[in-house]
């Protein structure tokens, strides 16, 4: 699984940097940014879908192959 | 006046709406999505997610200049050199910016909220709220709104614009005015907007020979395309972040702990989870959203068939989109963990709510820690809970018992 982040769609909600740390963090700003490539390991597949579910400007995609 | 019919006579300010809004919203989502007014200078009120969320995209047909819904007082004719400058509409950047303006001013402010900003802020808040509920808890009773709510936000805005903390009584009057009592009384809220001007003139002045370690400082020392920010502009952001961050928080705050005192499975199930708090947060945001915005038409548009021109104010229900069944299941009931939450209490696009960062933080501590002290409270018996409403809501007074 993967996870993508629209970068001009992102408001800065913070919703995914709480939910899914593991996977994005803040950037000065409170945008989010990827902590990495966006690949997401066995075991954070849940926190990937709960970022994704909670953006409320529909800006992470998730890549489910 | 009664309202005749909620779909095209609404009133946001109607005692028995202010208090309870949700069944009029369920009725117009169904029967009449965008809702008018003649009422208080006459608007257009979408309740449906879907509409509400598009506006607040569209910048090109919605202009954020007027925020309030109610007609501005005229500008006033003495007082201060900088009340004039400002005009009688204050301008309030971010929050009163259009594009482009509103992209630099925006990005001045944002690394002051950001995430790690924020959190300095966390521990004076923990101590501030043990405090208080300390007091309460002693005394076995107390205004969990006027004792506990009201307290919090503003002695944190204070001392993040370096302003002594005996201020907040004052504050708090100030944005009572400028927003609660002065949505329906423009002569408070221009007395009101007018106080808080010449206070942050003053306090700006005082910075530019002392500068210090907090907002307006920074601000001032700020520079956009080479050039220093203009005072104007500096106080018209320090007057938002007075107004914004306020009396939002602390209905925020008083709204949470209501829901609380009056659903003992909730409040029993978060103190034996406290893992819950994060989502347990979003979902009383989304159920208790405090704000309701205004814009005003730039160009004639239609929205769900509704002809709207140029000029006309149009009010978004954060609110109301946060209850919409279209995006949310079980949409009226509060569910701790609920795991589909795109709610927009802190509003969508580019005017995202710059402090919600701050808001949450406070909301999460202000909650653990009133649980903390209190796991049992209620309300009290055949007490009143008074609620604000027009475009903050949230309870004013809010008598609880403990054990
Ligand atoms: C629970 C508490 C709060 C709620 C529900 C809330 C809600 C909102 C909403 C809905 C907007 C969008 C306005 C629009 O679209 O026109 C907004 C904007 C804003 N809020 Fe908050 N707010 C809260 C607390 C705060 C706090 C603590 C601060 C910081 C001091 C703050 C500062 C701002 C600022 C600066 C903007 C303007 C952003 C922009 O236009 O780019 N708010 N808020
Ligand atoms: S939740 Fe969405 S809008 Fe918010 S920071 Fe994350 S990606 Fe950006």
């Amino acid at each position: 699984m993967k996870v993508r982040l629209i970068d001009d769609k992102c408001q800065g909600h913070g919703r995914c940097y709480a939910l899914a740390p593991e996977l994005f963090e803040s950037d000065d700003y409170g945008n989010a940014q990827l902590c990495g490539d966006g690949s997401v390991l066995p075991g954070q597949e849940d926190d990937a879908r709960l970022a994704a579910d909670n953006c409320p400007e529909f800006a992470i995609e998730l890549d489910e192959a | 006046m009664p309202v005749s019919s909620w779909a095209d006579d609404y009133d946001i300010f109607d005692h028995d709406y202010v208090a309870n809004p949700f069944p009029v919203w369920d009725e117009l989502r169904g029967t009449c999505p965008v809702a008018h007014t003649d009422r208080w200078g006459g608007s257009w009120m979408p309740t449906r997610y879907e509409d509400v969320s598009a506006i607040a995209h569209d910048t090109e047909h919605f202009s954020s200049r007027e925020v309030l819904v109610t007609p501005a007082p005229e500008p006033p004719e003495d007082g201060e050199e900088m009340v004039l400058q400002l005009g009688g509409e204050v301008a309030a950047p971010p929050i009163t910016s259009d594009p482009p303006e509103h992209q630099w001013a925006r990005r001045l402010i944002l690394p002051m909220f950001a995430p790690k900003a924020v959190e300095k802020y966390e521990p004076i808040t923990r101590d501030l709220c043990r405090s208080l509920v300390q007091d309460l808890v002693a005394a076995g009773k107390g205004d969990a709104a006027v004792g506990y709510a009201q307290q919090i936000p503003v002695r944190i805005i204070a001392k993040m614009l370096g302003i002594p903390e005996s201020m907040s009584e004052t504050f708090t009057q100030w944005v009572r005015g400028a927003l609660e009592l002065g949505a329906t009384d423009p002569e408070v809220r221009q007395e009101a907007f007018k106080e808080i001007i010449t206070y942050l003139f003053e306090e700006v002045t005082k910075r530019k020979e002392h500068p210090g370690d907090d907002i307006l400082s920074e601000l001032l020392a700020a520079e956009v395309d080479g050039e220093p920010v203009p005072d104007y502009h500096v106080i018209g952001t320090g007057i938002l972040i007075l107004v914004a961050g306020i009396d939002t928080t602390w209905s925020a705050i008083g709204s949470a702990i209501w829901h609380l005192a009056t659903h003992p499975e909730d409040r029993r199930r978060l103190v034996a989870e406290p893992d819950l708090m994060p989502l347990a947060v979003e979902e009383l945001l989304r159920a208790y959203s405090p704000v309701t915005m205004a814009r005003v038409v730039k160009e004639d548009v239609e929205v769900n068939g509704c002809p709207m021109k140029v000029d006309d104010r149009v009010l978004l229900s954060f609110p109301s989109a946060n209850r919409d069944p279209e995006v949310f299941e079980r949409p009226n009931e509060v569910i701790l963990d609920r795991a589909k939450n795109r709610h927009i209490a802190f509003g969508a696009g580019i005017h995202r709510c710059a402090g919600s960062n701050l808001a949450r933080m406070e909301l999460r501590v202000a909650i653990e820690e009133f649980l903390r002290a209190a796991p049992e409270f209620s309300l009290e018996d055949g007490a009143t809970v008074t609620w604000a409403g027009g475009q903050v809501r949230g309870p004013r007074q809010l008598p609880v018992v403990f054990g």
